[in-house]
Protein backbone atom coordinates (compact mmCIF):
# COMPACT_ATOMS: atom_id res chain seq x y z
CA UNK A 1 0.00 0.00 0.00
CA UNK A 2 1.70 3.17 -1.12
CA UNK A 3 1.58 5.96 1.71
CA UNK A 4 -0.84 8.17 0.92
CA UNK A 5 -3.56 5.49 0.70
CA UNK A 6 -2.38 4.66 3.60
CA UNK A 7 -2.52 8.19 5.25
CA UNK A 8 -6.22 8.20 3.89
CA UNK A 9 -7.37 5.20 5.28
CA UNK A 10 -5.43 5.64 9.15
CA UNK A 11 -7.01 9.56 8.80
CA UNK A 12 -10.68 7.73 7.89
CA UNK A 13 -10.04 4.79 10.41
CA UNK A 14 -9.94 7.60 12.90
CA UNK A 15 -13.05 9.75 12.12
CA UNK A 16 -15.13 6.32 11.77
CA UNK A 17 -13.52 5.48 15.64
CA UNK A 18 -15.14 8.86 16.43
CA UNK A 19 -18.42 8.16 14.80
CA UNK A 20 -18.68 4.96 16.76
CA UNK A 21 -17.85 7.17 19.67
CA UNK A 22 -20.32 9.80 19.36
CA UNK A 23 -23.28 7.08 18.65
CA UNK A 24 -22.52 5.15 22.02
CA UNK A 25 -22.25 8.57 23.80
CA UNK A 26 -25.65 9.47 22.66
CA UNK A 27 -27.05 6.27 23.15
CA UNK A 28 -26.11 6.81 26.39
CA UNK A 29 -28.22 9.99 26.98
CA UNK A 30 -31.39 8.22 26.01
CA UNK A 31 -30.45 4.58 27.51
CA UNK A 32 -31.01 3.06 24.27
CA UNK A 33 -31.20 3.61 20.24
CA UNK A 34 -30.40 2.05 17.00
CA UNK A 35 -26.50 1.43 17.98
CA UNK A 36 -26.00 -1.51 16.78
CA UNK A 37 -26.93 -0.13 13.28
CA UNK A 38 -24.95 3.26 14.00
CA UNK A 39 -21.62 0.23 14.61
CA UNK A 40 -22.07 -1.17 11.17
CA UNK A 41 -22.26 1.85 9.33
CA UNK A 42 -19.93 4.40 11.25
CA UNK A 43 -16.86 3.44 8.16
CA UNK A 44 -19.15 4.36 5.34
CA UNK A 45 -19.97 7.15 7.02
CA UNK A 46 -16.55 8.07 7.62
CA UNK A 47 -15.84 7.49 4.23
CA UNK A 48 -18.83 9.68 3.44
CA UNK A 49 -17.87 12.72 5.30
CA UNK A 50 -13.95 12.22 5.34
CA UNK A 51 -13.06 11.08 2.20
CA UNK A 52 -15.63 11.75 -0.53
CA UNK A 53 -17.87 14.12 0.01
CA UNK A 54 -17.94 17.77 -0.96
CA UNK A 55 -19.43 20.03 2.16
CA UNK A 56 -19.08 23.07 4.25
CA UNK A 57 -19.19 22.48 8.27
CA UNK A 58 -20.02 26.00 8.47
CA UNK A 59 -22.64 26.24 5.32
CA UNK A 60 -24.50 23.15 5.35
CA UNK A 61 -26.91 24.54 2.66
CA UNK A 62 -23.97 25.30 0.48
CA UNK A 63 -25.20 25.22 -2.92
CA UNK A 64 -22.31 23.02 -4.30
CA UNK A 65 -22.11 20.61 -1.71
CA UNK A 66 -22.65 16.72 -2.22
CA UNK A 67 -26.12 15.93 -0.91
CA UNK A 68 -26.21 13.15 1.88
CA UNK A 69 -29.82 11.78 2.23
CA UNK A 70 -30.59 9.41 5.21
CA UNK A 71 -33.37 7.29 3.70
CA UNK A 72 -33.87 4.82 6.74
CA UNK A 73 -34.22 7.94 9.34
CA UNK A 74 -34.07 5.84 12.19
CA UNK A 75 -30.33 5.43 11.57
CA UNK A 76 -30.59 9.08 12.32
CA UNK A 77 -28.05 8.76 15.53
CA UNK A 78 -25.09 7.52 12.92
CA UNK A 79 -25.55 10.02 11.35
CA UNK A 80 -25.67 13.01 13.82
CA UNK A 81 -22.67 11.11 14.66
CA UNK A 82 -21.06 11.70 11.76
CA UNK A 83 -22.23 15.26 11.29
CA UNK A 84 -21.23 16.17 14.89
CA UNK A 85 -17.46 14.64 13.94
CA UNK A 86 -17.78 16.83 10.71
CA UNK A 87 -18.50 19.74 12.33
CA UNK A 88 -21.67 20.57 11.04
CA UNK A 89 -23.58 20.65 14.37
CA UNK A 90 -21.69 21.38 17.19
CA UNK A 91 -19.92 18.72 19.86
CA UNK A 92 -21.77 20.05 22.74
CA UNK A 93 -25.51 19.49 21.25
CA UNK A 94 -24.53 15.17 21.71
CA UNK A 95 -25.86 15.29 25.16
CA UNK A 96 -29.48 16.61 24.09
CA UNK A 97 -30.18 13.75 21.77
CA UNK A 98 -33.59 12.65 22.22
CA UNK A 99 -34.85 15.17 24.54
CA UNK A 100 -37.15 17.66 23.92
CA UNK A 101 -36.57 20.91 21.92
CA UNK A 102 -33.27 19.27 20.62
CA UNK A 103 -32.11 19.61 16.92
CA UNK A 104 -31.15 16.01 17.47
CA UNK A 105 -34.62 13.72 17.51
CA UNK A 106 -34.33 10.06 17.47
CA UNK A 107 -35.61 10.01 13.83
CA UNK A 108 -33.96 11.64 10.95
CA UNK A 109 -35.96 15.18 9.99
CA UNK A 110 -34.55 18.01 7.56
CA UNK A 111 -36.56 20.32 9.29
CA UNK A 112 -34.72 19.76 12.86
CA UNK A 113 -31.18 19.03 11.80
CA UNK A 114 -28.24 21.12 9.92
CA UNK A 115 -26.98 18.64 7.37
CA UNK A 116 -30.10 16.32 7.11
CA UNK A 117 -31.16 16.86 3.56
CA UNK A 118 -34.58 14.80 4.42
CA UNK A 119 -36.77 13.54 6.70
CA UNK A 120 -36.72 9.65 7.01
CA UNK A 121 -38.84 7.30 9.01
CA UNK A 122 -41.20 6.47 6.53
CA UNK A 123 -39.29 3.93 5.00
CA UNK A 124 -38.36 3.79 0.95
CA UNK A 125 -38.59 7.08 0.44
CA UNK A 126 -34.77 8.10 -0.14
CA UNK A 127 -34.11 6.81 -3.52
CA UNK A 128 -37.69 8.91 -4.83
CA UNK A 129 -36.73 11.57 -3.28
CA UNK A 130 -32.82 11.48 -4.90
CA UNK A 131 -34.29 10.58 -8.15
CA UNK A 132 -35.07 14.35 -8.07
CA UNK A 133 -32.70 15.73 -6.94
CA UNK A 134 -30.28 13.98 -9.23
CA UNK A 135 -32.81 15.60 -11.96
CA UNK A 136 -32.63 18.98 -10.14
CA UNK A 137 -28.78 19.28 -10.15
CA UNK A 138 -28.69 18.56 -13.87
CA UNK A 139 -30.69 20.89 -14.62
CA UNK A 140 -28.98 23.50 -12.64
CA UNK A 141 -25.46 21.93 -14.18
CA UNK A 142 -24.47 20.80 -11.25
CA UNK A 143 -21.65 18.43 -10.86
CA UNK A 144 -23.16 17.53 -7.03
CA UNK A 145 -23.37 14.48 -6.14
CA UNK A 146 -26.31 12.64 -4.32
CA UNK A 147 -25.74 10.21 -1.80
CA UNK A 148 -28.62 8.19 -0.73
CA UNK A 149 -28.28 5.44 2.72
CA UNK A 150 -30.93 3.65 2.66
CA UNK A 151 -31.17 -0.58 4.55
CA UNK A 152 -31.84 -3.65 3.20
CA UNK A 153 -35.12 -4.02 5.38
CA UNK A 154 -36.09 -1.21 2.98
CA UNK A 155 -35.92 -3.05 0.16
CA UNK A 156 -39.10 -4.46 0.89
CA UNK A 157 -40.80 -1.55 -0.22
CA UNK A 158 -41.65 -0.85 -3.55
CA UNK A 159 -41.16 3.07 -4.18
CA UNK A 160 -36.87 1.59 -3.75
CA UNK A 161 -37.55 -0.04 -6.85
CA UNK A 162 -39.75 2.43 -8.71
CA UNK A 163 -36.78 5.04 -7.70
CA UNK A 164 -34.29 1.77 -9.07
CA UNK A 165 -36.02 2.08 -12.15
CA UNK A 166 -35.83 5.47 -12.45
CA UNK A 167 -32.47 6.23 -11.84
CA UNK A 168 -31.05 4.25 -14.67
CA UNK A 169 -33.59 5.48 -17.30
CA UNK A 170 -32.68 8.82 -16.76
CA UNK A 171 -29.26 7.64 -16.78
CA UNK A 172 -28.44 9.34 -12.84
CA UNK A 173 -24.89 9.19 -13.14
CA UNK A 174 -24.75 11.72 -10.23
CA UNK A 175 -26.44 9.28 -7.91
CA UNK A 176 -24.61 7.35 -5.32
CA UNK A 177 -26.47 5.01 -3.62
CA UNK A 178 -25.69 2.65 -0.76
CA UNK A 179 -27.67 -0.38 0.67
CA UNK A 180 -26.46 -1.45 3.94
CA UNK A 181 -26.72 -5.04 4.08
CA UNK A 182 -26.76 -6.05 7.78
CA UNK A 183 -29.28 -8.74 7.59
CA UNK A 184 -31.75 -7.50 10.45
CA UNK A 185 -34.74 -5.53 10.12
CA UNK A 186 -37.63 -5.31 12.46
CA UNK A 187 -39.60 -8.51 12.73
CA UNK A 188 -35.79 -10.69 12.36
CA UNK A 189 -33.53 -11.42 9.46
CA UNK A 190 -33.94 -9.25 6.53
CA UNK A 191 -33.60 -12.45 4.42
CA UNK A 192 -36.46 -14.16 6.14
CA UNK A 193 -38.73 -11.35 6.06
CA UNK A 194 -38.68 -11.02 2.84
CA UNK A 195 -35.58 -12.48 0.79
CA UNK A 196 -34.14 -10.19 -1.62
CA UNK A 197 -30.68 -11.90 -2.86
CA UNK A 198 -28.99 -12.09 -5.06
CA UNK A 199 -28.89 -8.48 -4.89
CA UNK A 200 -25.62 -7.69 -7.18
CA UNK A 201 -27.29 -9.38 -10.32
CA UNK A 202 -30.80 -7.36 -9.38
CA UNK A 203 -29.00 -3.86 -8.76
CA UNK A 204 -26.76 -4.86 -12.15
CA UNK A 205 -30.01 -5.80 -14.27
CA UNK A 206 -31.75 -2.87 -12.96
CA UNK A 207 -28.78 -0.59 -14.70
CA UNK A 208 -26.82 0.03 -12.01
CA UNK A 209 -22.51 0.00 -11.89
CA UNK A 210 -22.85 -2.16 -9.01
CA UNK A 211 -20.25 -2.87 -6.08
CA UNK A 212 -20.43 -5.38 -3.67
CA UNK A 213 -18.16 -5.19 -0.53
CA UNK A 214 -17.63 -5.85 2.91
CA UNK A 215 -18.62 -2.31 4.79
CA UNK A 216 -16.59 -2.83 7.79
CA UNK A 217 -13.13 -2.81 5.40
CA UNK A 218 -12.28 0.48 5.24
CA UNK A 219 -9.86 -0.07 2.31
CA UNK A 220 -12.45 -1.51 0.27
CA UNK A 221 -15.26 0.66 1.40
CA UNK A 222 -12.86 3.92 0.14
CA UNK A 223 -12.20 2.12 -2.96
CA UNK A 224 -15.51 1.53 -3.47
CA UNK A 225 -16.87 5.22 -3.39
CA UNK A 226 -13.49 6.14 -5.51
CA UNK A 227 -15.09 3.76 -7.94
CA UNK A 228 -18.27 4.78 -7.90
CA UNK A 229 -17.39 8.64 -8.34
CA UNK A 230 -14.78 7.68 -11.38
CA UNK A 231 -16.99 5.51 -13.11
CA UNK A 232 -17.16 6.86 -16.53
CA UNK A 233 -20.53 5.45 -17.84
CA UNK A 234 -23.92 7.21 -17.70
CA UNK A 235 -25.24 5.00 -15.12
CA UNK A 236 -26.41 5.80 -11.23
CA UNK A 237 -24.16 4.16 -9.30
CA UNK A 238 -24.49 1.40 -6.22
CA UNK A 239 -22.45 0.34 -3.28
CA UNK A 240 -23.52 -2.88 -1.40
CA UNK A 241 -22.44 -2.53 1.61
CA UNK A 242 -22.40 -6.04 4.18
CA UNK A 243 -21.88 -5.15 7.31
CA UNK A 244 -21.84 -6.32 10.72
CA UNK A 245 -24.22 -5.12 13.29
CA UNK A 246 -22.44 -3.63 16.99
CA UNK A 247 -19.18 -3.71 14.63
CA UNK A 248 -16.45 -2.26 16.55
CA UNK A 249 -17.62 -3.49 20.24
CA UNK A 250 -17.11 -7.10 20.71
CA UNK A 251 -19.67 -8.19 23.10
CA UNK A 252 -22.17 -6.07 21.03
CA UNK A 253 -21.26 -7.71 17.70
CA UNK A 254 -21.90 -11.01 19.76
CA UNK A 255 -25.21 -9.93 20.84
CA UNK A 256 -28.32 -12.10 19.98
CA UNK A 257 -28.99 -9.82 16.37
CA UNK A 258 -32.13 -7.87 17.17
CA UNK A 259 -33.18 -5.01 14.98
CA UNK A 260 -33.08 -3.02 18.71
CA UNK A 261 -30.60 -4.32 20.80
CA UNK A 262 -31.09 -3.95 24.52
CA UNK A 263 -27.75 -2.07 25.70
CA UNK A 264 -27.59 -2.00 30.00
CA UNK A 265 -27.11 1.21 31.53
CA UNK A 266 -23.55 -0.59 33.45
CA UNK A 267 -22.77 -1.14 29.79
CA UNK A 268 -22.36 2.04 27.72
CA UNK A 269 -19.00 2.36 29.16
CA UNK A 270 -17.62 -1.00 29.02
CA UNK A 271 -18.83 -0.32 25.22
CA UNK A 272 -17.01 2.53 24.81
CA UNK A 273 -13.78 0.74 26.76
CA UNK A 274 -14.21 -2.09 24.15
CA UNK A 275 -14.48 0.03 21.08
CA UNK A 276 -11.03 2.05 22.61
CA UNK A 277 -9.35 -1.11 23.05
CA UNK A 278 -9.79 -1.99 19.28
CA UNK A 279 -9.34 1.44 18.26
CA UNK A 280 -5.91 0.72 16.39
CA UNK A 281 -6.21 -2.72 15.13
CA UNK B 1 -61.01 12.06 -27.91
CA UNK B 2 -61.09 11.76 -24.46
CA UNK B 3 -64.23 12.13 -22.32
CA UNK B 4 -65.83 15.17 -21.26
CA UNK B 5 -68.03 16.46 -18.26
CA UNK B 6 -68.79 19.11 -20.60
CA UNK B 7 -72.88 19.19 -21.56
CA UNK B 8 -74.22 18.92 -25.38
CA UNK B 9 -73.93 22.34 -26.74
CA UNK B 10 -71.91 23.73 -23.70
CA UNK B 11 -69.32 26.38 -24.59
CA UNK B 12 -65.49 24.80 -23.85
CA UNK B 13 -61.88 25.58 -24.07
CA UNK B 14 -59.62 22.85 -24.93
CA UNK B 15 -57.05 22.36 -22.43
CA UNK B 16 -56.75 25.19 -20.09
CA UNK B 17 -54.50 24.03 -17.50
CA UNK B 18 -51.98 22.68 -19.90
CA UNK B 19 -52.09 26.25 -22.19
CA UNK B 20 -51.92 28.58 -18.87
CA UNK B 21 -49.02 26.41 -17.60
CA UNK B 22 -47.22 27.02 -20.88
CA UNK B 23 -48.19 30.54 -20.74
CA UNK B 24 -46.49 30.77 -17.75
CA UNK B 25 -43.45 28.49 -17.94
CA UNK B 26 -42.65 31.28 -20.52
CA UNK B 27 -41.66 34.21 -17.31
CA UNK B 28 -40.96 31.15 -14.55
CA UNK B 29 -38.18 29.17 -15.44
CA UNK B 30 -38.17 27.19 -12.32
CA UNK B 31 -41.13 25.45 -13.53
CA UNK B 32 -40.97 21.87 -14.42
CA UNK B 33 -44.10 19.28 -15.55
CA UNK B 34 -43.70 15.50 -14.58
CA UNK B 35 -46.41 13.37 -14.52
CA UNK B 36 -47.01 9.29 -14.12
CA UNK B 37 -47.96 8.25 -17.69
CA UNK B 38 -50.82 10.40 -17.46
CA UNK B 39 -49.35 13.69 -19.93
CA UNK B 40 -51.60 12.98 -22.38
CA UNK B 41 -54.89 12.66 -20.04
CA UNK B 42 -54.09 15.81 -17.90
CA UNK B 43 -53.17 17.95 -20.54
CA UNK B 44 -49.99 18.11 -19.23
CA UNK B 45 -48.68 17.13 -22.80
CA UNK B 46 -49.34 20.71 -24.10
CA UNK B 47 -46.95 21.83 -21.39
CA UNK B 48 -44.34 18.69 -22.53
CA UNK B 49 -44.75 19.80 -26.51
CA UNK B 50 -43.92 23.28 -25.85
CA UNK B 51 -41.02 22.34 -23.80
CA UNK B 52 -39.65 19.15 -24.24
CA UNK B 53 -36.66 19.55 -21.75
CA UNK B 54 -38.58 20.77 -18.58
CA UNK B 55 -40.98 17.52 -18.92
CA UNK B 56 -40.31 14.69 -16.67
CA UNK B 57 -42.00 11.21 -17.59
CA UNK B 58 -41.61 9.50 -14.14
CA UNK B 59 -43.76 6.24 -15.73
CA UNK B 60 -46.73 4.87 -13.87
CA UNK B 61 -45.22 5.24 -10.56
CA UNK B 62 -47.15 7.72 -7.99
CA UNK B 63 -44.77 7.15 -5.19
CA UNK B 64 -41.83 7.83 -7.18
CA UNK B 65 -43.73 10.97 -9.09
CA UNK B 66 -44.46 12.82 -5.70
CA UNK B 67 -40.64 11.97 -4.03
CA UNK B 68 -39.12 12.92 -7.41
CA UNK B 69 -41.17 15.94 -6.90
CA UNK B 70 -39.80 16.91 -3.87
CA UNK B 71 -36.23 16.22 -4.56
CA UNK B 72 -36.60 18.33 -7.71
CA UNK B 73 -38.25 21.25 -5.37
CA UNK B 74 -35.49 20.64 -2.71
CA UNK B 75 -32.85 22.09 -5.55
CA UNK B 76 -35.23 25.34 -6.44
CA UNK B 77 -37.57 24.00 -8.97
CA UNK B 78 -41.02 24.54 -9.09
CA UNK B 79 -42.43 20.81 -10.28
CA UNK B 80 -45.96 20.78 -11.31
CA UNK B 81 -46.97 17.36 -11.32
CA UNK B 82 -49.98 15.57 -12.86
CA UNK B 83 -51.70 12.32 -12.56
CA UNK B 84 -55.48 11.04 -11.72
CA UNK B 85 -56.99 11.96 -8.21
CA UNK B 86 -57.52 8.63 -7.30
CA UNK B 87 -53.77 7.37 -7.83
CA UNK B 88 -52.20 10.56 -6.61
CA UNK B 89 -54.05 10.49 -3.07
CA UNK B 90 -54.61 7.23 -2.04
CA UNK B 91 -51.56 5.19 -3.59
CA UNK B 92 -49.00 8.30 -3.09
CA UNK B 93 -50.56 10.08 0.11
CA UNK B 94 -47.45 9.48 2.26
CA UNK B 95 -45.21 10.61 -0.03
CA UNK B 96 -47.18 13.89 -0.53
CA UNK B 97 -47.18 13.89 3.57
CA UNK B 98 -43.80 13.04 4.08
CA UNK B 99 -41.60 13.80 1.38
CA UNK B 100 -43.54 17.44 0.01
CA UNK B 101 -45.74 18.56 2.99
CA UNK B 102 -43.75 18.22 6.12
CA UNK B 103 -40.61 20.12 4.11
CA UNK B 104 -43.38 22.70 2.71
CA UNK B 105 -41.89 22.32 -0.48
CA UNK B 106 -43.14 24.30 -3.62
CA UNK B 107 -44.76 21.47 -5.12
CA UNK B 108 -47.77 22.01 -7.25
CA UNK B 109 -50.23 18.69 -7.62
CA UNK B 110 -52.86 18.88 -10.37
CA UNK B 111 -55.49 15.47 -10.21
CA UNK B 112 -57.51 15.03 -13.24
CA UNK B 113 -60.59 13.03 -12.70
CA UNK B 114 -62.19 14.61 -9.26
CA UNK B 115 -65.09 13.46 -7.81
CA UNK B 116 -67.53 11.96 -9.73
CA UNK B 117 -66.13 12.88 -13.49
CA UNK B 118 -65.53 9.33 -14.86
CA UNK B 119 -67.73 6.34 -15.22
CA UNK B 120 -64.97 3.92 -14.35
CA UNK B 121 -65.91 2.93 -11.38
CA UNK B 122 -64.37 3.53 -7.85
CA UNK B 123 -60.77 2.64 -9.16
CA UNK B 124 -61.25 6.01 -10.67
CA UNK B 125 -63.96 7.88 -9.48
CA UNK B 126 -61.81 10.40 -5.94
CA UNK B 127 -64.84 10.75 -3.94
CA UNK B 128 -62.60 11.38 -1.22
CA UNK B 129 -59.77 13.08 -2.04
CA UNK B 130 -60.69 16.52 -0.63
CA UNK B 131 -61.09 15.06 2.51
CA UNK B 132 -57.58 13.02 2.31
CA UNK B 133 -55.97 15.85 0.79
CA UNK B 134 -57.72 19.20 3.86
CA UNK B 135 -56.21 16.89 6.27
CA UNK B 136 -53.08 16.98 5.58
CA UNK B 137 -50.93 19.81 7.61
CA UNK B 138 -49.62 22.86 5.09
CA UNK B 139 -51.43 21.12 2.03
CA UNK B 140 -53.64 24.00 0.12
CA UNK B 141 -56.38 22.39 -1.70
CA UNK B 142 -58.38 24.00 -4.56
CA UNK B 143 -61.44 23.12 -6.52
CA UNK B 144 -61.73 25.26 -9.41
CA UNK B 145 -64.95 25.28 -11.47
CA UNK B 146 -64.57 25.55 -15.08
CA UNK B 147 -62.03 26.49 -17.92
CA UNK B 148 -61.53 30.32 -16.61
CA UNK B 149 -60.97 29.16 -13.17
CA UNK B 150 -58.10 27.08 -14.15
CA UNK B 151 -56.38 29.37 -16.25
CA UNK B 152 -56.17 32.00 -13.19
CA UNK B 153 -55.75 29.67 -10.76
CA UNK B 154 -52.08 28.45 -12.56
CA UNK B 155 -50.53 31.60 -12.20
CA UNK B 156 -52.00 31.64 -8.69
CA UNK B 157 -50.76 28.79 -7.50
CA UNK B 158 -47.04 29.74 -8.62
CA UNK B 159 -47.08 32.86 -6.50
CA UNK B 160 -48.46 31.03 -3.75
CA UNK B 161 -45.26 29.09 -1.79
CA UNK B 162 -45.69 26.06 -0.71
CA UNK B 163 -47.62 23.01 -2.17
CA UNK B 164 -50.79 22.74 -3.16
CA UNK B 165 -53.16 20.27 -4.41
CA UNK B 166 -55.61 20.95 -7.31
CA UNK B 167 -58.36 19.24 -8.66
CA UNK B 168 -57.95 19.29 -12.61
CA UNK B 169 -60.66 19.09 -15.26
CA UNK B 170 -59.06 17.94 -18.46
CA UNK B 171 -60.01 18.50 -22.34
CA UNK B 172 -62.98 20.23 -23.45
CA UNK B 173 -63.54 21.81 -20.06
CA UNK B 174 -66.73 23.97 -19.56
CA UNK B 175 -66.40 27.95 -19.95
CA UNK B 176 -69.46 29.22 -17.35
CA UNK B 177 -67.78 32.22 -15.25
CA UNK B 178 -67.26 34.25 -18.10
CA UNK B 179 -70.38 35.14 -18.09
CA UNK B 180 -70.14 36.72 -14.50
CA UNK B 181 -68.07 39.29 -12.95
CA UNK B 182 -65.57 36.56 -11.65
CA UNK B 183 -62.14 36.67 -10.83
CA UNK B 184 -59.80 33.87 -9.43
CA UNK B 185 -58.37 34.72 -6.49
CA UNK B 186 -56.34 32.51 -4.23
CA UNK B 187 -57.87 32.15 -0.46
CA UNK B 188 -61.29 33.78 -1.36
CA UNK B 189 -64.72 32.96 -2.24
CA UNK B 190 -66.82 34.44 -4.72
CA UNK B 191 -70.39 35.70 -4.37
CA UNK B 192 -71.31 34.66 -8.02
CA UNK B 193 -74.39 35.19 -7.64
CA UNK B 194 -76.90 36.85 -4.96
CA UNK B 195 -80.36 35.46 -4.41
CA UNK B 196 -83.26 35.90 -1.51
CA UNK B 197 -83.99 32.34 -1.34
CA UNK B 198 -81.52 29.86 -1.20
CA UNK B 199 -77.63 30.21 -1.10
CA UNK B 200 -75.78 27.53 -2.76
CA UNK B 201 -72.61 27.36 -0.98
CA UNK B 202 -70.41 25.06 -3.93
CA UNK B 203 -66.82 24.33 -5.42
CA UNK B 204 -65.75 22.93 -8.55
CA UNK B 205 -67.72 21.68 -11.18
CA UNK B 206 -70.69 22.09 -8.89
CA UNK B 207 -70.60 25.68 -8.88
CA UNK B 208 -71.60 25.12 -13.02
CA UNK B 209 -74.87 23.23 -11.64
CA UNK B 210 -75.70 25.92 -9.04
CA UNK B 211 -75.94 28.50 -11.08
CA UNK B 212 -78.17 26.04 -14.05
CA UNK B 213 -80.49 25.73 -11.07
CA UNK B 214 -80.30 29.42 -10.31
CA UNK B 215 -81.64 29.84 -13.84
CA UNK B 216 -83.92 27.19 -13.52
CA UNK B 217 -85.59 28.35 -10.53
CA UNK B 218 -85.81 31.70 -11.58
CA UNK B 219 -88.69 30.28 -13.76
CA UNK B 220 -90.03 29.09 -10.35
CA UNK B 221 -89.80 32.25 -8.52
CA UNK B 222 -87.17 30.86 -6.31
CA UNK B 223 -83.93 32.91 -6.37
CA UNK B 224 -80.59 31.19 -5.56
CA UNK B 225 -77.44 33.10 -5.08
CA UNK B 226 -74.11 31.01 -5.46
CA UNK B 227 -70.97 31.56 -3.48
CA UNK B 228 -68.10 30.14 -5.33
CA UNK B 229 -65.35 28.48 -2.99
CA UNK B 230 -62.44 27.56 -5.34
CA UNK B 231 -59.97 27.42 -2.03
CA UNK B 232 -61.23 24.63 0.25
CA UNK B 233 -58.28 24.93 2.19
CA UNK B 234 -57.44 27.95 3.92
CA UNK B 235 -61.61 28.39 4.01
CA UNK B 236 -62.77 31.87 3.37
CA UNK B 237 -64.25 31.60 6.47
CA UNK B 238 -65.58 35.56 6.89
CA UNK B 239 -67.20 35.81 3.26
CA UNK B 240 -69.12 32.25 4.02
CA UNK B 241 -70.28 33.62 7.45
CA UNK B 242 -71.42 37.24 6.14
CA UNK B 243 -73.11 35.24 2.94
CA UNK B 244 -75.01 32.60 5.15
CA UNK B 245 -75.15 34.90 8.45
CA UNK B 246 -78.09 37.03 6.19
CA UNK B 247 -81.01 35.54 7.89
CA UNK B 248 -83.97 33.23 5.78
CA UNK B 249 -81.97 32.21 3.59
CA UNK B 250 -81.70 28.23 3.02
CA UNK B 251 -78.33 27.44 2.87
CA UNK B 252 -77.32 24.65 0.43
CA UNK B 253 -73.75 23.12 0.27
CA UNK B 254 -73.02 21.60 -3.01
CA UNK B 255 -69.79 19.58 -3.61
CA UNK B 256 -68.06 16.81 -6.09
CA UNK B 257 -67.47 14.71 -2.96
CA UNK B 258 -68.46 12.55 -0.80
CA UNK B 259 -70.41 13.79 2.08
CA UNK B 260 -67.48 13.09 4.88
CA UNK B 261 -64.72 15.56 4.82
CA UNK B 262 -65.36 17.95 2.04
CA UNK B 263 -66.36 21.16 1.33
CA UNK B 264 -69.85 20.61 3.38
CA UNK B 265 -68.16 19.33 6.59
CA UNK B 266 -65.74 22.43 6.47
CA UNK B 267 -68.46 25.30 5.84
CA UNK B 268 -70.47 23.47 9.16
CA UNK B 269 -67.81 23.53 11.42
CA UNK B 270 -67.17 27.43 10.45
CA UNK B 271 -70.86 28.56 10.70
CA UNK B 272 -71.26 26.58 13.98
CA UNK B 273 -68.35 27.53 15.31
CA UNK B 274 -69.28 31.36 15.08
CA UNK B 275 -72.67 30.49 16.20
CA UNK B 276 -74.18 30.93 12.71
CA UNK B 277 -77.18 28.53 12.32
CA UNK B 278 -79.65 28.80 9.23
CA UNK B 279 -81.32 26.30 7.87
CA UNK B 280 -78.40 23.98 6.29
CA UNK B 281 -78.49 21.11 3.66
CA UNK B 282 -75.17 19.13 1.62
CA UNK B 283 -75.72 17.83 -1.82
CA UNK B 284 -72.76 15.38 -2.12
CA UNK B 285 -71.92 12.25 -2.86
CA UNK B 286 -73.06 9.42 -0.41
CA UNK B 287 -70.39 6.99 1.40
CA UNK B 288 -70.13 4.42 -0.60
CA UNK B 289 -68.36 2.89 -3.57
CA UNK B 290 -70.27 4.51 -6.67
CA UNK B 291 -71.38 2.78 -9.65
CA UNK B 292 -69.88 2.59 -12.73
CA UNK B 293 -71.85 3.60 -15.90
CA UNK B 294 -72.37 7.20 -18.29
CA UNK B 295 -71.73 10.15 -16.36
CA UNK B 296 -75.08 12.21 -16.88
CA UNK B 297 -76.73 8.73 -15.63
CA UNK B 298 -74.28 8.55 -12.44
CA UNK B 299 -75.02 12.64 -11.71
CA UNK B 300 -78.58 11.94 -11.63
CA UNK B 301 -78.30 8.99 -9.44
CA UNK B 302 -76.32 10.57 -6.90
CA UNK B 303 -77.87 13.74 -6.85
CA UNK B 304 -75.48 16.22 -8.29
CA UNK B 305 -77.11 16.80 -11.96
CA UNK B 306 -78.76 19.95 -12.04
CA UNK B 307 -82.56 18.47 -12.34
CA UNK B 308 -81.92 16.32 -9.37
CA UNK B 309 -80.53 19.16 -7.52
CA UNK B 310 -83.17 21.79 -8.42
CA UNK B 311 -85.52 18.78 -7.48
CA UNK B 312 -84.29 18.61 -3.99
CA UNK B 313 -83.69 22.14 -3.43
CA UNK B 314 -87.66 22.65 -4.44
CA UNK B 315 -88.72 19.78 -2.01
CA UNK B 316 -86.53 21.76 0.44
CA UNK B 317 -88.25 25.20 0.53
CA UNK B 318 -91.52 23.26 0.83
Amino acid sequence: MDISVSATRAKVAEHAYRIRRNALLMGEVQGQGYIAQALDIADVLATAYFHAMRYRPEDPAWEERDRFLLSNGHYAIALYAALIEAGIVPQEELETYGSDDSRLPMSGMASYTPGMEMSGGSLGQGLTIAVGRALGLKRKGSKSFVYTLFSDGELDEGAVWEGLMSAAHHKLDNMIAIVDVNNQQADGPSSQVMAFEPLTEKMQAFGWFTQRVNGNDLDAVIAAFDAARNHPEPKPRMIIADTLMGCGVPFLEAREKNHFIRVEANEWQLALEALEAGRNK
Amino acid sequence: MIASIAGEGQRTQAAPFGHALVKLAAERPEIVGMTADLAKYTDLHIFAQAYPDRFYQMGMAEQLLMGAAAGFAHEGAMPFVTTYAVFATRRAYDFMHQTIAEDDLNVKIACALPGLTTGYGPSHQAAEDLALMRAMPGMMVIDPCDALDIEQMVPAVAEHKGPVYMRLLRGQVPLVLDEYDYKFELGKAKLVRDGRDVLVISSGIMTMRALEVAKALAADSVDVGVLHVPTIKPLDVSTILREAGRSGRLVVVAENHTTIGGLGEAVATALLSAGVTPQFRQIALPDAFLDAGALPTLHDRYGISTETMSARIKGWLG
